[in-house]
């Protein structure tokens, strides 16, 4: 075969359209910099120190720490040469004070100036140091709290996710086989099912303390145990259980409606009881779906920080002993860093297994539609028993987020149940409004970049052909493997002293913007996500005529691609808002004074156990989401691609 | 389209090659091509799903790159040109229009991306509606519209930005089998108006026929023979060829004898006479491309035959009959007044004069 002159024609055609390609390059820098280079820093601060000692100049002179001072007879200056204990050599000049490697330490911490009279009893040189080591992955694994922590993060993920599987399953079956009778029971389903999208990630720990707590409204006031404890690892499973269930359910949902009703009526007609057919066939034929479900949430329980830290007690799980190490103080930065690289590695691994391998399986078991509708069961020995055990799990997670609002109102919850405004008079007489202030607006800004950026991305991966759209790709879905608080810890090693080290956007840390930046990156992947799919259904042909007709890929984007993909972009806009305003994982370790976020604030005071604060905030805090939701679906309605062509197919 | 000056294509030895996604060989998808469209006509590409029409049309509006050989529109070279900067409008299969559009919008769409003044923006797209005979739909969304309206909004939609050359990707398989005969006369009825060059992919040789100046025949990449209908349904150069268009027996023989223009064959044993335009030489084994309709049943003739099947259609008497070994298919038109042979029968072949084409 001759050389390929269509691949560069093909090539030249690519360049002839600088929008793209100029896109196509920011879009590549800004994953590299805001998604893989955090990534990276982190996984070299595991391998690489960079420390500073303090030598005492005493002990330096006398040459104690193997060092040598020495005067040259020539000019006259004075240095001193210090081997530390990782065996690298330093000379100092005593001179040269402000040298790049060493300063002279007063014993208060002075920076001595030139020329000073120097004490070297009350002196110190600061010895900057920077090796290789490997060591950081063997004394962490020597670390009885990362031994402890790790060994929690495992059980607590496995614990969850099994859980969480199986009552999702319980659900999704429910909703697919079986014939319930009441509306208000299938009202409750989907309330049940968007309320842990609705809500801030710590939400139903807030209420587990309330109701179950020492002071539980339940386990005390009637029940009457005094010394109930709900923190550690039982709390924690239950509300990640019921907080990550309905994902599961959505999922497994999805699958079940997929297969074909007449492979089980081929098997019922075989002989088959229900039981039989349901474990024989419609169980292996969602296995992989059910992997599935299993990873995404083992996954995001791995990456969970807010109710570990709530209501974890001393269970520590990897996340909250990172963050801990990061705040406490220790200041382990090498050890906190292999320890993030430990949970980046774990949840990396169970992503691609998710992602290449079930996802793959998935779609091959489950080929297109069901045939036609399938007889729901009517038999009360199944129907009433399953119907009941969803209703009593829905009414225990509608009563924990009905506490919230009652825990703002009670006047001390545990104590005096008269209802009062105090707590909301509180909260706006502290930084109420400004933490809302801040808070919103922060969202507000991300919301439009993510929705914006994804539908790009999605655009590019699914229309175009270019070199690096497989980077593209995977490192937006990426994020969707980093844990929050992975993702904290990599933006402060990697931007605290500006990328590299050197200085360059160092700027943004400690601002408002690398908090957008983080609401950006942890949103994206969803968004992205949403508009591949959205995008896989569109007939190619539709751009390509548009092209034809004289369109760049810019035009074509703005006047076809987006209008036809409205409905996700909308959605992707309230899916950001609503996961940055309840976002805290990463932005815990990242925020500064200058901006008060609520989902902070909340953890503040939950801390504190100002638990009537807390639920005051969190309050608003759904109220807001709720609304956002809301407003969301009108516009979809009103606004909306499918509403367009339903009212022109009626019409 | 006062003052255009109309445009031809030229392909210049044209390749593309692809990945086999199966076995990760390339192979050529388009092999070799070389066309002359003339200005003005309307050129067909018709050949099996596989044979790398659409590639060439796809190449052509640029959607793909050849990976040998130059594309020409009128005398300017335009491999390098993507799809927008190219002086061509596409009719695609499947129409795409744009769903959040209605006619009008969809169809002013390509005048906007020239800066076209409102006025003359609409001016021209109620001409062209006028010309599809879509007036008064101007706001309607397209899909209140049914199949074959939808089909003249993409044409409107191609035509309205006077292109150099109109492309047509399979443009009527997507209708019933009605709509298609009225929309391809349709399509040749515009096209003459204007008097635009055309390019269009079909599998479906009634079509081709029914629409075409010329016909181009694909096969596994490579032309396999390009002329007019006539010249394609009579004289077909390859057995692919006369067994894509239309039906057709092929009835072995050896050339005993040859005189001038004409040739006498041995069929199975039996004498025929044949005209030998091409001159083969006595001793050549030929093949008689025999269309249904050219072969008459008779009392006598050359060729004794068996009737093995014998239906009326309507229109025709459908003869199955054997020649030796051979299986023949024949076409009685208007079989009335003649006479009707029963299976069984024993009969004679003779062919209807000029009708008959060998290879």
């Amino acid at each position: 075969m001759k050389s390929r002159q269509g691949a560069a024609l093909d090539r030249k055609k690519f360049f002839a359209d600088p929008v793209m390609v100029v896109t196509i390059v920011l879009l590549t820098v800004l994953l590299a910099l805001f998604i893989l280079y955090p990534l990276a820093m982190l996984l070299l601060d595991s391998v690489y120190v960079r420390e500073t000692t303090l030598v005492p100049l005493e002990s330096v002179l006398s040459g104690e720490a193997e060092a040598s001072y020495g005067q040259d007879k020539a000019t006259g200056s004075r240095t001193v040469k210090v081997v530390n204990n990782k065996k690298t050599e330093q000379a100092i000049s005593l001179d040269d004070l402000s040298g790049s490697y060493g300063f002279l330490f007063a014993s208060n911490g002075r920076v001595l100036k030139e020329g000073e009279e120097v004490d070297p009893a009350a002196t110190f040189v600061k010895v900057n140091a920077s090796y290789w080591t490997a060591d950081a992955f063997p004394r962490i694994f020597a670390d009885y709290t990362f031994n402890r922590a790790f060994f929690n993060t495992l059980q607590l993920g496995m614990i969850t996710s099994f859980g969480a599987v199986i009552v999702g399953l319980l659900f999704a079956y429910v909703d697919c086989y079986v014939r319930v009778k009441s509306r208000v029971v299938k009202k409750m389903f989907d309330v049940v099912s968007t309320l842990p999208v609705v809500s801030p990630p710590f939400v139903l720990s807030l209420s587990m303390i309330l109701l179950f707590g020492r002071g539980g409204l339940i386990t005390r006031q009637l029940l009457g145990i005094y010394d109930s404890d709900v923190y550690g690892l039982s709390g924690i499973a239950i509300v990640q259980i019921l907080t990550f269930f309905p994902v599961c359910y959505m999922m497994l949902k999805g699958l079940l409606k997929n297969i074909d009703p007449s492979m089980e009526e081929a098997a019922r007609n075989m002989g088959a009881g229900r039981w039989k057919v349901f474990t024989t066939v419609t169980l292996p034929l969602m296995l992989p779906g059910l992997g599935n479900a299993f990873l995404v949430t083992f996954i995001e329980s791995v990456a969970d920080f807010a109710n570990p830290m709530m209501i974890g007690g001393s269970y520590d799980t990897l996340a909250t002993t990172i963050y801990l190490r990061i705040t406490g103080g220790s200041y382990d930065t090498t050890g906190a860093a292999a320890m993030a690289v430990v949970l980046l590695g774990i949840t990396l691994v169970l992503f691609l297994i998710q992602k290449y391998y079930l996802e793959a399986k998935t779609a091959a078991t489950l080929t297109g539609k069901a045939s036609r509708a399938r007889v729901l069961i009517e038999d009360r020995s199944v129907r009433v028993p399953l119907t009941a055990i969803c209703s009593a799990v829905s009414a225990f997670v509608i009563m924990m987020y009905i506490a919230i609002p009652f825990g703002a109102l009670f006047k001390l919850w545990g104590r005096d149940y008269s209802l009062s405004l105090k707590w909301f008079q509180q909260l706006f007489r502290d930084d109420g409004f400004k933490a809302f202030g801040d808070s919103l607006l922060l969202s507000l800004i991300a919301s439009p970049i993510t929705a914006l950026l994804s539908m790009i991305i999605s655009y590019l991966v699914v229309k175009k052909k270019f070199r690096g759209k497989a980077f593209i790709e995977f490192v937006s879905m990426l994020a969707m493997a980093v844990p929050g608080t992975v993702l904290g810890v990599g933006y402060i090693r990697g931007f605290a002293g500006g990328v590299f080290r050197t200085g360059f956007l160092q700027g943004i840390y400690g601002t408002g913007l690398i908090l957008v930046i983080v609401f950006v990156v942890r949103s994206l992947p969803v968004g992205t996500r949403s508009g591949i799919s959205a995008l896989r259904q569109i007939d190619k042909s539709i751009e390509e005529s548009a092209y034809d007709l004289g369109a760049g890929s810019a035009k074509v984007f703005t006047s076809v691609t987006l209008p036809l993909i409205k409905d996700s972009f909308l959605s992707g806009l309230v899916t950001t808002f609503v996961r940055s305003i309840t976002a805290i994982s990463a932005i815990i370790l990242l925020v500064t004074p200058r901006y008060l976020l609520i989902t902070c604030r909340i953890n503040e005071f939950a801390e504190k156990g100002a638990y009537g604060v807390a639920c005051a905030y969190a309050t608003i805090l759904i109220a807001i989401v709720y609304a956002a939701i809301v407003l969301m679906n009108l516009c979809i309605k009103y606004f909306g691609t499918s509403r367009q062509l339903r009212r022109k197919e009626s019409d | 389209m006062a003052g255009k000056e109309k445009k031809g294509v030229r392909l210049d030895h044209i390749s593309k090659i692809y990945t086999d996604p199966k076995t990760g060989k390339p192979f050529y998808a388009v092999n070799d091509v070389s066309l002359d469209i003339e200005p003005g006509s309307f050129v067909t590409l018709l050949g099996p799903s596989g044979c790398g029409k659409t590639t060439t049309l796809r190449m052509i509006a640029g959607f793909e790159s050849p990976d040998a050989g130059e594309i020409y529109l009128g005398q300017e070279a335009i491999n390098a040109l993507t799809p927008n900067k190219r002086d061509t409008a596409m009719v695609f299969q499947s129409y795409a229009l744009f769903p959040h559009y209605n006619v009008f919008d969809n169809v002013a769409y390509g005048l906007k991306l020239r800066k076209v003044p409102k006025a003359e923006i609409e001016k021209r797209v109620a001409a062209i509606l006028e010309l599809v005979e879509l007036s008064g739909m101007e706001s309607r969304m397209t899909n209140q519209l049914s199949g074959g309206q939808q089909q003249r909004v993409a044409l409107a939609r191609a035509m309205v930005v006077e292109p150099s050359v109109l492309l047509f990707d399979e443009p009527l398989s997507n209708l019933d089998a009605k709509l298609r005969v009225s929309m391809r006369t349709e399509i040749r009825r515009i096209q003459q108006t204007l008097g635009i060059t055309a390019v269009y992919v079909t599998h479906d040789q009634a079509e081709a026929m029914a629409i075409s100046d010329k016909i181009i025949i694909m096969n596994k990449g490579v032309v396999a023979q390009m002329g007019t209908s006539e010249e394609i349904y009579h004289h077909p150069n390859s057995e692919f060829v006369a067994d894509f268009i239309g039906e057709v027996n092929f009835l072995s023989g050896d050339i005993i004898e040859a005189q001038g223009d004409s040739c006498t064959l041995s069929i199975a044993g039996h004498p025929v006479q044949v005209a030998n335009p091409d001159g083969f030489p006595v001793g050549k084994q030929c093949k008689v491309v025999l269309r249904p309709e050219a072969g008459i049943l008779g009392d006598s003739g050359a060729l004794p035959c068996k009737v093995v099947l014998s239906c009326f259609m309507g229109a025709y008497q459908n003869y199955h009959v054997m020649v030796g070994d051979t299986l023949v298919k024949l076409a009685d038109y208007c079989p009335v007044g003649r006479k009707v042979y029963r299976v069984g029968d024993t009969a004679y072949l003779s062919f209807r004069e000029g009708c008959v084409h060998m290879l």
